[in-house]
Protein backbone atom coordinates (compact mmCIF):
# COMPACT_ATOMS: atom_id res chain seq x y z
CA UNK A 1 0.00 0.00 0.00
CA UNK A 2 1.07 3.69 -0.64
CA UNK A 3 0.21 6.81 0.96
CA UNK A 4 0.36 9.49 -2.03
CA UNK A 5 1.04 13.21 -1.37
CA UNK A 6 -0.26 16.20 -3.51
CA UNK A 7 2.86 18.46 -3.33
CA UNK A 8 2.51 21.75 -5.25
CA UNK A 9 5.07 24.03 -5.92
CA UNK A 10 5.65 27.78 -6.57
CA UNK A 11 8.86 29.09 -8.66
CA UNK A 12 10.29 26.17 -9.16
CA UNK A 13 10.24 24.98 -5.38
CA UNK A 14 8.51 22.61 -3.61
CA UNK A 15 6.67 24.50 -1.29
CA UNK A 16 7.41 24.28 2.57
CA UNK A 17 3.87 23.14 2.91
CA UNK A 18 3.99 20.47 0.99
CA UNK A 19 7.44 19.19 2.15
CA UNK A 20 6.06 19.03 6.06
CA UNK A 21 3.26 17.35 4.52
CA UNK A 22 5.69 14.81 2.99
CA UNK A 23 7.51 14.70 6.24
CA UNK A 24 4.12 14.00 7.91
CA UNK A 25 3.55 11.40 4.78
CA UNK A 26 6.68 9.64 6.20
CA UNK A 27 6.00 9.30 9.72
CA UNK A 28 2.22 7.77 8.81
CA UNK A 29 4.21 5.30 6.31
CA UNK A 30 6.68 3.86 8.88
CA UNK A 31 3.87 3.77 11.25
CA UNK A 32 1.88 1.70 8.73
CA UNK A 33 4.56 -0.52 6.94
CA UNK A 34 3.40 1.88 3.30
CA UNK A 35 5.57 3.67 0.79
CA UNK A 36 5.10 7.62 0.45
CA UNK A 37 4.60 8.43 -3.88
CA UNK A 38 4.44 12.57 -4.12
CA UNK A 39 2.54 13.33 -7.14
CA UNK A 40 3.17 17.07 -8.94
CA UNK A 41 1.22 18.56 -11.44
CA UNK A 42 2.71 21.07 -14.29
CA UNK A 43 5.84 21.87 -16.15
CA UNK A 44 8.75 22.00 -13.50
CA UNK A 45 12.35 21.05 -13.38
CA UNK A 46 13.25 17.60 -12.64
CA UNK A 47 16.03 18.25 -9.86
CA UNK A 48 13.64 20.44 -7.72
CA UNK A 49 11.62 17.73 -7.63
CA UNK A 50 13.81 15.27 -6.86
CA UNK A 51 13.93 17.24 -3.50
CA UNK A 52 10.69 15.91 -2.23
CA UNK A 53 12.54 12.99 -1.20
CA UNK A 54 14.83 14.63 1.02
CA UNK A 55 11.31 14.77 2.85
CA UNK A 56 10.09 11.91 2.44
CA UNK A 57 8.92 10.76 -1.22
CA UNK A 58 10.31 7.26 -2.69
CA UNK A 59 9.22 8.11 -5.55
CA UNK A 60 8.13 11.14 -7.76
CA UNK A 61 5.01 11.11 -10.47
CA UNK A 62 5.01 14.04 -12.55
CA UNK A 63 2.21 15.03 -15.00
CA UNK A 64 3.94 17.39 -17.29
CA UNK A 65 1.58 19.15 -19.00
CA UNK A 66 1.71 23.34 -19.23
CA UNK A 67 -2.41 23.48 -18.84
CA UNK A 68 -1.78 21.63 -15.54
CA UNK A 69 0.90 24.99 -14.46
CA UNK A 70 -2.41 27.04 -13.18
CA UNK A 71 -4.73 25.55 -10.46
CA UNK A 72 -8.07 24.44 -12.52
CA UNK A 73 -9.28 22.79 -9.17
CA UNK A 74 -11.26 19.99 -11.64
CA UNK A 75 -8.17 19.32 -13.80
CA UNK A 76 -5.80 18.65 -10.62
CA UNK A 77 -8.33 16.40 -8.74
CA UNK A 78 -8.93 14.60 -11.61
CA UNK A 79 -5.05 13.78 -12.42
CA UNK A 80 -4.74 13.04 -8.75
CA UNK A 81 -7.45 10.44 -8.54
CA UNK A 82 -5.74 8.71 -11.48
CA UNK A 83 -2.56 8.80 -9.66
CA UNK A 84 -4.08 7.41 -6.51
CA UNK A 85 -5.63 4.76 -8.32
CA UNK A 86 -2.11 4.05 -10.54
CA UNK A 87 -0.08 4.07 -6.99
CA UNK A 88 -2.74 1.75 -5.03
CA UNK A 89 -3.21 4.08 -2.54
CA UNK A 90 -5.31 4.17 0.31
CA UNK A 91 -4.56 7.12 2.23
CA UNK A 92 -3.80 10.81 0.49
CA UNK A 93 -2.09 13.61 2.18
CA UNK A 94 -1.67 17.28 1.40
CA UNK A 95 -0.72 20.68 3.03
CA UNK A 96 -4.09 22.61 3.51
CA UNK A 97 -3.83 25.69 1.22
CA UNK A 98 -6.83 27.33 -0.66
CA UNK A 99 -6.15 24.87 -3.67
CA UNK A 100 -5.38 21.92 -1.37
CA UNK A 101 -8.63 22.37 0.08
CA UNK A 102 -10.44 22.68 -2.93
CA UNK A 103 -8.68 19.88 -4.81
CA UNK A 104 -9.37 17.64 -1.67
CA UNK A 105 -12.71 18.60 -1.52
CA UNK A 106 -13.47 16.95 -5.30
CA UNK A 107 -11.07 14.05 -4.41
CA UNK A 108 -13.60 12.51 -1.55
CA UNK A 109 -16.04 12.18 -3.75
CA UNK A 110 -14.00 10.71 -6.30
CA UNK A 111 -12.50 8.42 -4.29
CA UNK A 112 -15.36 7.99 -1.75
CA UNK A 113 -12.60 8.78 0.97
CA UNK A 114 -13.18 9.96 4.24
CA UNK A 115 -11.66 13.82 4.98
CA UNK A 116 -9.89 15.20 7.89
CA UNK A 117 -8.74 18.80 7.08
CA UNK A 118 -6.22 21.11 9.38
CA UNK A 119 -5.22 17.95 10.89
CA UNK A 120 -2.22 18.69 13.78
CA UNK A 121 -1.06 14.89 14.70
CA UNK A 122 -0.52 11.53 13.19
CA UNK A 123 -3.90 9.35 13.77
CA UNK A 124 -4.47 7.11 16.45
CA UNK A 125 -5.27 4.08 15.15
CA UNK A 126 -6.33 1.99 18.21
CA UNK A 127 -9.78 0.92 17.66
CA UNK A 128 -10.88 3.16 14.89
CA UNK A 129 -8.72 5.82 13.22
CA UNK A 130 -9.04 9.37 14.99
CA UNK A 131 -7.53 12.45 13.76
CA UNK A 132 -6.79 15.46 15.50
CA UNK A 133 -7.31 18.80 14.48
CA UNK A 134 -7.84 22.01 14.93
CA UNK A 135 -11.33 24.23 14.91
CA UNK A 136 -13.17 27.30 15.65
CA UNK A 137 -9.74 28.85 14.40
CA UNK A 138 -7.43 27.54 16.61
CA UNK A 139 -9.21 28.11 19.33
CA UNK A 140 -9.79 24.37 20.07
CA UNK A 141 -8.46 20.73 18.99
CA UNK A 142 -11.13 17.91 17.88
CA UNK A 143 -10.79 14.20 17.22
CA UNK A 144 -12.48 12.94 14.56
CA UNK A 145 -12.72 9.12 13.27
CA UNK A 146 -12.68 8.20 9.63
CA UNK A 147 -14.90 6.01 9.06
CA UNK A 148 -14.34 4.68 5.32
CA UNK A 149 -10.93 2.97 3.59
CA UNK A 150 -9.66 5.81 1.63
CA UNK A 151 -8.78 8.32 3.63
CA UNK A 152 -7.31 11.88 3.01
CA UNK A 153 -5.64 14.02 5.72
CA UNK A 154 -5.34 18.03 4.92
CA UNK A 155 -2.37 18.73 6.71
CA UNK A 156 -2.17 22.10 8.97
CA UNK A 157 0.99 24.57 8.70
CA UNK A 158 3.52 24.52 10.66
CA UNK A 159 2.10 21.84 12.57
CA UNK A 160 4.72 18.98 11.48
CA UNK A 161 8.13 19.12 12.02
CA UNK A 162 10.24 19.65 8.67
CA UNK A 163 12.29 16.70 8.57
CA UNK A 164 14.85 17.05 5.22
CA UNK A 165 18.05 14.25 4.89
CA UNK A 166 18.80 15.51 1.71
CA UNK A 167 18.07 11.93 -0.44
CA UNK A 168 16.90 12.56 -4.01
CA UNK A 169 13.76 10.85 -5.15
CA UNK A 170 13.39 9.41 -8.79
CA UNK A 171 11.17 11.61 -10.87
CA UNK A 172 8.45 9.10 -13.42
CA UNK A 173 6.68 10.96 -15.97
CA UNK A 174 2.53 10.09 -15.47
CA UNK A 175 0.46 9.74 -18.42
CA UNK A 176 -3.27 10.70 -17.35
CA UNK A 177 -6.47 11.45 -19.21
CA UNK A 178 -8.08 14.91 -19.35
CA UNK A 179 -10.67 16.38 -21.16
CA UNK A 180 -12.25 19.83 -22.29
CA UNK A 181 -14.43 19.78 -19.11
CA UNK A 182 -11.88 19.85 -16.64
CA UNK A 183 -10.52 23.06 -18.17
CA UNK A 184 -14.20 24.31 -18.15
CA UNK A 185 -12.54 27.54 -15.51
CA UNK A 186 -10.18 29.64 -17.71
CA UNK A 187 -7.12 31.62 -15.99
CA UNK A 188 -7.49 35.01 -17.88
CA UNK A 189 -4.51 36.52 -16.22
CA UNK A 190 -2.46 36.69 -13.19
CA UNK A 191 -1.47 39.53 -11.07
CA UNK A 192 1.29 38.67 -8.62
CA UNK A 193 3.88 40.53 -6.44
CA UNK A 194 6.82 38.29 -7.34
CA UNK A 195 9.86 40.27 -5.25
CA UNK A 196 7.15 39.61 -1.94
CA UNK A 197 8.05 36.51 1.11
CA UNK A 198 4.37 34.62 0.44
CA UNK A 199 2.65 35.68 3.88
CA UNK A 200 0.97 31.89 4.28
CA UNK A 201 4.92 30.61 3.49
CA UNK A 202 6.22 33.09 5.64
CA UNK A 203 8.58 31.77 8.87
CA UNK A 204 8.65 35.22 9.84
CA UNK A 205 5.69 37.87 9.97
CA UNK A 206 5.89 41.66 10.74
CA UNK A 207 2.30 43.26 10.64
CA UNK A 208 1.34 46.61 11.18
CA UNK A 209 -2.04 48.16 12.41
CA UNK A 210 -3.84 52.06 12.65
CA UNK A 211 -1.00 52.76 15.35
CA UNK A 212 1.10 53.25 11.84
CA UNK A 213 -1.00 56.24 11.30
CA UNK A 214 -0.58 56.17 7.18
CA UNK A 215 1.02 54.07 4.44
CA UNK A 216 3.48 56.92 4.10
CA UNK A 217 5.24 55.22 7.45
CA UNK A 218 5.15 52.02 5.95
CA UNK A 219 8.70 52.14 5.47
CA UNK A 220 9.20 51.37 9.13
CA UNK A 221 7.82 48.12 8.74
CA UNK A 222 9.12 47.40 5.94
CA UNK A 223 12.59 48.06 7.11
CA UNK A 224 12.19 45.73 10.27
CA UNK A 225 10.58 42.95 8.06
CA UNK A 226 13.82 42.91 5.72
CA UNK A 227 16.28 42.97 8.63
CA UNK A 228 14.33 39.97 9.95
CA UNK A 229 13.92 37.98 6.75
CA UNK A 230 10.28 38.27 6.99
CA UNK A 231 7.00 39.10 4.86
CA UNK A 232 4.72 42.09 5.63
CA UNK A 233 1.05 42.01 6.80
CA UNK A 234 -1.26 44.41 8.16
CA UNK A 235 -5.08 44.74 10.06
CA UNK A 236 -8.18 44.73 8.30
CA UNK A 237 -8.60 48.63 9.28
CA UNK A 238 -5.64 49.08 7.38
CA UNK A 239 -6.44 47.51 4.18
CA UNK A 240 -9.80 48.71 4.38
CA UNK A 241 -8.47 52.19 4.10
CA UNK A 242 -6.29 51.29 1.31
CA UNK A 243 -3.12 51.64 2.99
CA UNK A 244 -1.76 48.02 2.05
CA UNK A 245 -3.53 45.64 -0.44
CA UNK A 246 -6.13 43.33 0.75
CA UNK A 247 -3.61 40.09 0.03
CA UNK A 248 -1.72 41.44 2.94
CA UNK A 249 -4.64 41.81 5.33
CA UNK A 250 -4.26 38.78 8.34
CA UNK A 251 -7.01 37.71 10.43
CA UNK A 252 -10.28 35.67 10.22
CA UNK A 253 -11.21 37.11 7.01
CA UNK A 254 -8.02 37.91 5.60
CA UNK A 255 -5.05 35.95 5.39
CA UNK A 256 -4.84 32.93 8.42
CA UNK A 257 -0.75 32.33 9.32
CA UNK A 258 1.22 29.97 11.49
CA UNK A 259 4.81 31.69 11.36
CA UNK A 260 7.26 31.13 13.88
CA UNK A 261 7.04 34.56 14.33
CA UNK A 262 4.60 37.07 14.34
CA UNK A 263 5.34 40.69 14.94
CA UNK A 264 2.02 42.99 15.70
CA UNK A 265 3.04 46.52 15.65
CA UNK A 266 0.50 49.36 16.42
CA UNK A 267 -2.50 46.62 16.25
CA UNK A 268 -4.37 46.21 19.27
CA UNK A 269 -5.73 42.74 18.46
CA UNK A 270 -9.69 42.51 17.73
CA UNK A 271 -10.69 39.01 18.05
CA UNK A 272 -11.29 38.92 14.57
CA UNK A 273 -7.18 39.61 14.09
CA UNK A 274 -6.30 37.31 16.71
CA UNK A 275 -8.51 34.50 14.99
CA UNK A 276 -6.09 35.10 12.35
CA UNK A 277 -2.50 34.65 14.05
CA UNK A 278 -2.96 32.73 16.84
CA UNK A 279 -1.12 29.60 15.40
CA UNK A 280 1.56 31.38 15.26
CA UNK A 281 4.43 29.97 17.50
CA UNK A 282 5.68 33.34 19.24
CA UNK A 283 4.10 36.75 19.18
CA UNK A 284 5.44 39.76 20.26
CA UNK A 285 3.56 42.78 20.57
CA UNK A 286 4.69 46.48 19.94
CA UNK A 287 1.75 49.02 21.26
CA UNK A 288 1.75 52.14 23.19
CA UNK A 289 -1.10 51.39 25.04
CA UNK A 290 -0.43 49.35 27.97
CA UNK A 291 -4.24 47.71 28.18
CA UNK A 292 -4.14 46.17 23.95
CA UNK A 293 -5.58 43.68 24.12
CA UNK A 294 -3.24 41.67 22.41
CA UNK A 295 -0.59 42.25 24.83
CA UNK A 296 -2.76 39.38 26.35
CA UNK A 297 -1.57 36.73 23.62
CA UNK A 298 2.00 38.29 23.29
CA UNK A 299 4.88 36.16 24.24
CA UNK A 300 6.99 39.34 24.27
CA UNK A 301 5.50 42.88 24.56
CA UNK A 302 7.08 46.20 24.29
CA UNK A 303 5.10 49.30 25.75
CA UNK A 304 6.07 52.44 23.63
CA UNK A 305 5.73 54.25 20.10
CA UNK A 306 6.23 52.85 17.13
CA UNK A 307 8.18 55.31 15.74
CA UNK A 308 10.66 55.35 18.31
CA UNK A 309 11.01 51.80 18.99
CA UNK A 310 10.88 50.18 14.93
CA UNK A 311 14.22 51.74 14.02
CA UNK A 312 15.62 50.83 17.34
CA UNK A 313 14.90 47.37 17.00
CA UNK A 314 16.05 47.27 13.06
CA UNK A 315 19.03 48.17 14.50
CA UNK A 316 19.60 46.01 16.63
CA UNK A 317 18.55 43.00 14.55
CA UNK A 318 20.45 43.89 11.70
CA UNK A 319 23.59 43.96 14.32
CA UNK A 320 23.07 39.98 14.86
CA UNK A 321 22.55 39.45 11.87
CA UNK B 1 -31.38 34.10 -12.77
CA UNK B 2 -31.74 31.24 -10.16
CA UNK B 3 -29.12 31.58 -7.07
CA UNK B 4 -28.89 29.53 -3.89
CA UNK B 5 -26.95 30.40 -1.21
CA UNK B 6 -25.63 27.69 1.39
CA UNK B 7 -24.94 29.56 4.83
CA UNK B 8 -23.48 28.04 8.18
CA UNK B 9 -24.90 28.74 11.60
CA UNK B 10 -21.44 29.01 13.69
CA UNK B 11 -20.51 30.88 16.89
CA UNK B 12 -19.88 34.74 16.87
CA UNK B 13 -15.85 35.05 16.36
CA UNK B 14 -15.54 36.70 19.72
CA UNK B 15 -17.30 33.13 22.01
CA UNK B 16 -15.24 31.76 24.20
CA UNK B 17 -15.18 27.99 23.30
CA UNK B 18 -15.93 25.36 26.08
CA UNK B 19 -17.25 22.00 26.12
CA UNK B 20 -19.03 20.32 28.76
CA UNK B 21 -19.93 16.38 29.04
CA UNK B 22 -16.51 15.04 29.47
CA UNK B 23 -15.76 17.18 26.45
CA UNK B 24 -17.94 15.18 23.40
CA UNK B 25 -20.08 18.39 23.36
CA UNK B 26 -20.41 21.96 22.67
CA UNK B 27 -21.02 24.34 25.52
CA UNK B 28 -23.68 26.88 24.13
CA UNK B 29 -24.12 28.52 27.17
CA UNK B 30 -23.54 32.23 26.35
CA UNK B 31 -22.98 31.91 22.68
CA UNK B 32 -24.63 33.74 20.21
CA UNK B 33 -25.15 32.10 16.94
CA UNK B 34 -24.08 34.41 13.26
CA UNK B 35 -24.04 33.84 9.48
CA UNK B 36 -21.07 32.50 8.98
CA UNK B 37 -18.89 35.43 8.41
CA UNK B 38 -17.99 34.19 4.61
CA UNK B 39 -21.31 32.72 4.17
CA UNK B 40 -22.24 36.98 4.74
CA UNK B 41 -20.15 37.80 1.99
CA UNK B 42 -21.36 35.32 -0.27
CA UNK B 43 -24.93 36.65 0.26
CA UNK B 44 -24.27 39.98 -0.24
CA UNK B 45 -23.16 39.49 -3.55
CA UNK B 46 -26.03 37.22 -4.27
CA UNK B 47 -28.16 40.11 -3.40
CA UNK B 48 -26.62 42.38 -5.59
CA UNK B 49 -26.83 39.85 -8.50
CA UNK B 50 -30.13 38.37 -8.11
CA UNK B 51 -31.30 42.17 -8.16
CA UNK B 52 -29.21 43.10 -11.36
CA UNK B 53 -30.80 40.27 -13.00
CA UNK B 54 -34.37 40.03 -11.74
CA UNK B 55 -33.44 36.86 -10.62
CA UNK B 56 -34.67 34.49 -7.48
CA UNK B 57 -32.39 34.03 -4.87
CA UNK B 58 -32.78 30.95 -2.61
CA UNK B 59 -30.53 30.33 1.03
CA UNK B 60 -30.49 27.10 2.78
CA UNK B 61 -28.97 26.12 5.56
CA UNK B 62 -28.16 22.16 7.13
CA UNK B 63 -29.23 22.72 10.50
CA UNK B 64 -31.92 21.65 13.47
CA UNK B 65 -34.96 24.04 14.48
CA UNK B 66 -32.66 26.56 16.24
CA UNK B 67 -31.02 27.66 13.22
CA UNK B 68 -34.69 29.54 12.08
CA UNK B 69 -33.40 32.99 13.19
CA UNK B 70 -30.06 32.89 11.04
CA UNK B 71 -32.06 31.79 8.16
CA UNK B 72 -34.74 34.84 8.78
CA UNK B 73 -31.78 36.96 9.12
CA UNK B 74 -30.38 35.74 5.57
CA UNK B 75 -34.40 36.69 4.67
CA UNK B 76 -34.18 40.14 6.06
CA UNK B 77 -30.73 40.89 3.90
CA UNK B 78 -32.65 39.82 0.99
CA UNK B 79 -32.82 36.32 0.22
CA UNK B 80 -36.22 35.53 -1.18
CA UNK B 81 -36.74 32.08 0.68
CA UNK B 82 -35.26 29.83 3.18
CA UNK B 83 -34.73 26.33 3.01
CA UNK B 84 -34.00 24.37 6.09
CA UNK B 85 -32.95 20.97 5.80
CA UNK B 86 -33.89 19.22 8.95
CA UNK B 87 -30.73 17.38 10.58
CA UNK B 88 -27.15 18.46 12.77
CA UNK B 89 -24.91 18.83 10.56
CA UNK B 90 -22.55 15.88 11.84
CA UNK B 91 -19.84 16.10 8.71
CA UNK B 92 -18.65 18.33 5.74
CA UNK B 93 -20.00 14.77 3.55
CA UNK B 94 -23.25 14.53 4.88
CA UNK B 95 -23.85 18.66 4.29
CA UNK B 96 -22.48 18.26 1.17
CA UNK B 97 -24.62 15.44 0.66
CA UNK B 98 -27.80 17.75 1.70
CA UNK B 99 -27.29 20.33 -0.51
CA UNK B 100 -26.36 18.78 -3.62
CA UNK B 101 -29.82 16.32 -3.31
CA UNK B 102 -31.78 19.92 -3.00
CA UNK B 103 -29.69 21.95 -5.66
CA UNK B 104 -30.14 18.90 -8.50
CA UNK B 105 -33.74 19.75 -8.31
CA UNK B 106 -33.52 23.01 -8.63
CA UNK B 107 -31.72 24.21 -11.78
CA UNK B 108 -29.69 26.67 -10.48
CA UNK B 109 -27.26 28.98 -12.33
CA UNK B 110 -24.81 29.93 -9.23
CA UNK B 111 -24.32 28.57 -5.92
CA UNK B 112 -22.58 30.43 -3.39
CA UNK B 113 -21.33 29.75 -0.15
CA UNK B 114 -18.43 30.84 1.99
CA UNK B 115 -15.15 29.65 1.70
CA UNK B 116 -14.86 28.03 4.84
CA UNK B 117 -17.48 27.73 8.02
CA UNK B 118 -15.88 29.28 11.45
CA UNK B 119 -16.51 26.67 13.21
CA UNK B 120 -14.63 23.32 11.56
CA UNK B 121 -12.45 25.46 9.21
CA UNK B 122 -12.81 22.62 6.75
CA UNK B 123 -13.35 24.94 3.54
CA UNK B 124 -14.44 21.21 1.80
CA UNK B 125 -18.40 21.52 1.38
CA UNK B 126 -18.10 23.90 -2.05
CA UNK B 127 -16.20 21.15 -3.32
CA UNK B 128 -17.79 18.25 -2.69
CA UNK B 129 -21.17 19.99 -4.01
CA UNK B 130 -19.83 20.82 -7.05
CA UNK B 131 -18.37 17.12 -7.77
CA UNK B 132 -21.57 15.53 -6.42
CA UNK B 133 -23.39 18.09 -9.33
CA UNK B 134 -20.09 17.68 -11.97
CA UNK B 135 -20.25 21.38 -12.03
CA UNK B 136 -16.76 23.42 -11.57
CA UNK B 137 -15.52 24.78 -8.64
CA UNK B 138 -13.80 28.45 -7.80
CA UNK B 139 -12.73 29.12 -4.45
CA UNK B 140 -12.05 31.79 -2.55
CA UNK B 141 -13.06 33.82 -4.62
CA UNK B 142 -12.72 37.93 -4.01
CA UNK B 143 -14.61 39.16 -6.99
CA UNK B 144 -17.67 37.65 -9.21
CA UNK B 145 -19.27 39.47 -12.32
CA UNK B 146 -21.49 37.92 -14.69
CA UNK B 147 -21.79 38.73 -18.64
CA UNK B 148 -24.79 36.86 -19.94
CA UNK B 149 -24.22 33.26 -19.48
CA UNK B 150 -20.20 33.97 -18.20
CA UNK B 151 -18.81 35.02 -15.17
CA UNK B 152 -15.74 36.52 -14.22
CA UNK B 153 -13.82 36.04 -11.08
CA UNK B 154 -10.97 36.93 -9.43
CA UNK B 155 -9.72 34.32 -6.36
CA UNK B 156 -7.29 34.67 -4.31
CA UNK B 157 -3.69 32.89 -4.59
CA UNK B 158 -0.75 33.02 -2.36
CA UNK B 159 0.72 36.84 -2.69
CA UNK B 160 -1.66 38.16 -5.13
CA UNK B 161 -4.77 37.25 -7.23
CA UNK B 162 -5.99 35.27 -10.47
CA UNK B 163 -8.95 36.16 -13.03
CA UNK B 164 -11.14 33.66 -14.02
CA UNK B 165 -13.95 33.05 -16.74
CA UNK B 166 -16.03 29.89 -16.26
CA UNK B 167 -19.92 29.62 -18.07
CA UNK B 168 -22.80 28.98 -15.63
CA UNK B 169 -23.61 26.75 -13.32
CA UNK B 170 -20.91 26.34 -11.24
CA UNK B 171 -20.40 26.99 -7.44
CA UNK B 172 -17.96 29.45 -5.64
CA UNK B 173 -16.64 29.46 -2.23
CA UNK B 174 -16.53 33.51 -1.14
CA UNK B 175 -14.09 35.71 0.99
CA UNK B 176 -14.15 39.34 1.12
CA UNK B 177 -14.21 41.96 -0.29
CA UNK B 178 -16.80 40.00 -3.05
CA UNK B 179 -19.15 42.60 -1.79
CA UNK B 180 -19.66 44.84 1.49
CA UNK B 181 -21.80 42.82 4.03
CA UNK B 182 -25.15 43.88 4.20
CA UNK B 183 -27.01 44.82 7.56
CA UNK B 184 -30.86 44.34 7.58
CA UNK B 185 -33.05 47.83 7.36
CA UNK B 186 -36.57 47.86 9.09
CA UNK B 187 -38.32 46.87 5.76
CA UNK B 188 -36.04 43.52 5.41
CA UNK B 189 -36.77 42.45 8.95
CA UNK B 190 -40.84 43.44 8.40
CA UNK B 191 -40.62 41.34 5.03
CA UNK B 192 -38.58 38.38 6.31
CA UNK B 193 -41.65 37.38 8.90
CA UNK B 194 -44.05 36.73 5.97
CA UNK B 195 -41.05 34.93 3.48
CA UNK B 196 -40.88 31.30 3.16
CA UNK B 197 -39.02 29.29 5.53
CA UNK B 198 -39.54 25.74 4.40
CA UNK B 199 -37.98 22.47 6.42
CA UNK B 200 -37.67 19.77 4.03
CA UNK B 201 -36.36 16.32 5.88
CA UNK B 202 -32.98 15.13 5.05
CA UNK B 203 -31.71 11.92 2.45
CA UNK B 204 -30.15 9.23 4.06
CA UNK B 205 -26.64 9.62 3.60
CA UNK B 206 -23.80 8.00 5.46
CA UNK B 207 -20.96 10.78 7.09
CA UNK B 208 -17.46 9.26 6.19
CA UNK B 209 -15.88 10.96 9.55
CA UNK B 210 -17.71 11.66 12.87
CA UNK B 211 -16.23 13.61 15.94
CA UNK B 212 -15.04 11.65 18.86
CA UNK B 213 -14.20 14.45 21.03
CA UNK B 214 -12.78 17.75 22.08
CA UNK B 215 -10.13 19.42 23.38
CA UNK B 216 -9.08 22.89 23.91
CA UNK B 217 -5.08 24.30 23.59
CA UNK B 218 -3.25 24.78 26.78
CA UNK B 219 -3.28 28.25 28.44
CA UNK B 220 -0.78 30.85 27.65
CA UNK B 221 1.43 31.72 29.40
CA UNK B 222 1.76 35.83 30.67
CA UNK B 223 3.56 37.90 28.47
CA UNK B 224 7.35 38.96 28.70
CA UNK B 225 7.58 42.42 28.94
CA UNK B 226 10.80 44.45 28.05
CA UNK B 227 11.52 48.22 28.31
CA UNK B 228 11.75 50.47 25.27
CA UNK B 229 14.69 51.69 25.91
CA UNK B 230 16.62 48.06 25.38
CA UNK B 231 15.03 46.27 22.63
CA UNK B 232 18.11 44.81 21.97
CA UNK B 233 17.25 42.21 25.09
CA UNK B 234 14.30 41.36 22.87
CA UNK B 235 16.32 40.50 20.37
CA UNK B 236 18.59 38.33 22.50
CA UNK B 237 15.04 36.87 23.85
CA UNK B 238 14.03 35.99 20.77
CA UNK B 239 17.83 34.74 18.94
CA UNK B 240 18.34 32.50 22.43
CA UNK B 241 15.29 32.24 24.19
CA UNK B 242 12.21 31.37 21.41
CA UNK B 243 14.88 30.49 18.90
CA UNK B 244 13.02 32.01 16.30
CA UNK B 245 16.00 34.77 14.66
Amino acid sequence: MSILVYIEHADGAVKKTSLEALSYAKALAEKEGKEVTAVALGTIDQGALAKAGSAGAAKVLQVEDDKLNAGIIQAHANVVAQAFEKVGADTLVLAKSSLGDAVAARLTIKLNAGLVSNVVALPETDGGYKVKRSIYTGKAFAYSEITTANKILAVKKNAVALKVDGADAPVEKLEVTLSDSDFAAKITSTDKATDEISLPEADIIVSGGRGMKGPENWNLIEDLAKAMGAATGCSKPVSDSGWRPHHEHVGQTGVKVAPSLYVAVGISGAIQHLAGVNASKYIVVINKDPEAPFFKAADYGIVGDAFEVLPKLTEAVKAIK
Amino acid sequence: MKILVCITHVPDTTSKIQFTDNNTQFDKTGVQFIIGPYDDYALARAVELRDQTSGSLTVLNVGEAETEPTLRKALAIGADEAIRVNAFPSDSLFVANQIAHYAKEGGYDLILMGRESIDFNGGMVHGMVAEMLGMPSISPVMKLDLEGETAKLAREIEGGKEYLEVNLPFVAGCQEPIAEWKIPNMRGIMSARTKPLNVVEAVSEDAATKTISYELPPAKGAVKLIDKDNVEELVQLLQNEAKVL
